[in-house]
């Protein structure tokens, strides 16, 4: 079973839909012991990182988020759930966060006033490492991107993808063991971003 | 490169689909999720679905409607129609849309944009605003008049002002539908889109009017639009998504090609 979680970090019907979409049996949960269980976990969320990290420690999510990451559960981060698992996140006066991933969360400071914070829209991923996730996806596709942060990992080796956006190429996918992460929703974006959901179900790392 | 969103905008009325010019003459186009499936398919980046006369009806949005579209596509869609209570946006959230579209509720109480940021992330909530021209420059110095209520009031309102003010109160985008253009088909009102374009840092949409691609990339290089909402050509199959994209990505515009 997939545990989707739920920490109250914005809406995850179109996780649980997309999930849906390809025949899966997905949870989405609150509960440490579901997570624990599963056979894959999905850590999605929008909003903020400061009310993100208060909701996960209320809940008494955090343990139970590390020690998947730790023992080789297959994980997956989407948006605010992939800049939560770095170390700090600048959002909300600066938010300690999970600290999984070695790296810092910074805003978008764009030059140009015709780049707009947030960004959203479809921007393309290029890949900088090849990663199974991918598997069937031609670099450069278009995913939907909806943020005022994004990814700034400590270290290159981590990236698996890179986008372009108010003058910075950014980290919007990184990998390190059984953890992938994505700055895009893979749940919005259309048959691309299924078949990247799909690529996770099948991925064993 | 950030591509250029194109913005299907599908106006219901009891479940159909329906277009009139200045919310008048309305004309049966179909079922609504029919629609998405074909516009999504079609290669289009985002939909808005309105309930154009939940308001008013003084009746909640037909949230099975908007469940039916989150099951059958999967790109973002943002829903309208008198959302005027943060149960009611959680409810439509919660059914599956990505966005919550306010706006004549939104001018009553401005509030409630706040309320909604807080509660669900700016990023959901859109500000829709129907600006119209207007020589009144002592209260409207841009020269151009928020209307509500279907065009139908007139609030006094300075289009450029109240879209600085949504968004310092947390709206993650505005729409821009101009009240002189809309349903038109002879372009976008590209002065006052451009005037809130360069006024706000947050994305902003150009509505009304759209009539073929050029339209579109003016309102993307010359009005500085972000994204913008085409209706009345592709539902009278005018002319298609695709169609559209092809002529803006030779024309140099950046376009999502692959779906």
């Amino acid at each position: 079973m997939t545990a989707i979680v739920d920490y109250n970090a914005g809406n995850l019907t179109s996780v649980k839909l997309a999930f849906h979409a390809l025949n899966c049996e997905a949870e989405v949960t609150q509960n440490p012991e579901v997570i624990l269980q599963a056979d894959r976990v999905i850590f999605p969320g929008v909003g903020a990182a400061g009310s993100a990290m208060r909701n996960l420690s209320e809940l008494k999510l955090i343990d139970p988020i590390r020690e998947v990451t730790a023992r080789g559960t297959p994980f997956l981060g989407i948006c605010l759930g992939t800049q939560i698992l770095f170390d700090f996140s600048d959002e909300d006066f600066g938010t300690p966060a999970l600290g999984i991933l070695p790296g810092r969360v910074p805003r978008f400071q764009p030059c140009n006033p015709r780049d707009k914070v947030p960004q959203i829209g479809w921007n393309q991923v290029e890949y900088t490492h090849q990663h199974p996730i991918m598997d069937g996806i031609e670099n450069r596709s278009e995913f939907y991107f909806v943020h005022s942060y994004y990814p700034a990992p400590d270290n290159d080796e981590i990236v698996i993808g890179t986008t372009s956006y108010a003058d910075l190429r950014f980290a919007s996918m990184v990998a390190a063991q059984n953890v992938v992460a994505t700055q895009f929703h893979p749940e919005k974006s259309g048959r691309i971003g299924l078949k990247l959901l799909r690529n996770f179900i099948n991925w064993n790392p | 490169m950030l591509t250029k969103r194109i913005i299907p905008c599908l106006d219901v009325i009891n479940r159909r689909v329906t277009k009139g010019i200045k919310f008048k003459n309305n004309i049966d186009l179909g079922d609504p999720v029919e629609l998405a499936v074909k516009y999504s398919d079609g290669g289009c980046d985002e939909l808005v679905v309105y309930d154009i006369t939940a308001s008013a009806e003084h009746r909640p949005i037909d949230i099975e409607m908007v469940r039916d579209v989150a099951r059958s596509i999967r790109i973002p869609f943002a829903v309208g129609g008198g959302i005027s209570t943060l149960e009611e946006m959680s409810r439509v959230l919660l059914a599956g849309a990505e966005k919550i579209s306010v706006n004549s509720l939104a001018v009553k109480n401005p509030a409630i944009i706040g309320e909604g940021a807080r509660a669900f992330g700016a990023q959901c909530i859109v500000l829709g605003m129907d600006p119209v021209q207007t020589q009144n420059f002592e209260r409207c110095p841009s020269g151009y008049e928020i209307t509500t209520r279907g065009f139908r009031e007139h609030t006094g309102i300075d289009a450029v002002e109240w879209a600085r003010r949504a968004e310092d109160l947390g709206a993650g985008e505005i729409v821009v539908n101009s009240v002189d253009t809309d349903g038109t088909r002879d372009g976008f009102e590209l002065n006052i889109t451009r005037l809130i374009a360069d006024a706000v840092a947050v994305p902003v949409v150009a509505s009304g009017g759209a009539g073929c691609a050029a339209h579109l990339r003016e309102a993307f290089d010359t009005a500085h639009a972000d994204a913008a909402i085409v209706a009345g050509i592709l539902h009278t199959g005018a002319t298609t998504i695709a169609q559209l994209k092809r002529e803006l990505h030779e024309a140099g515009v950046p376009m999502r090609m692959h779906w």
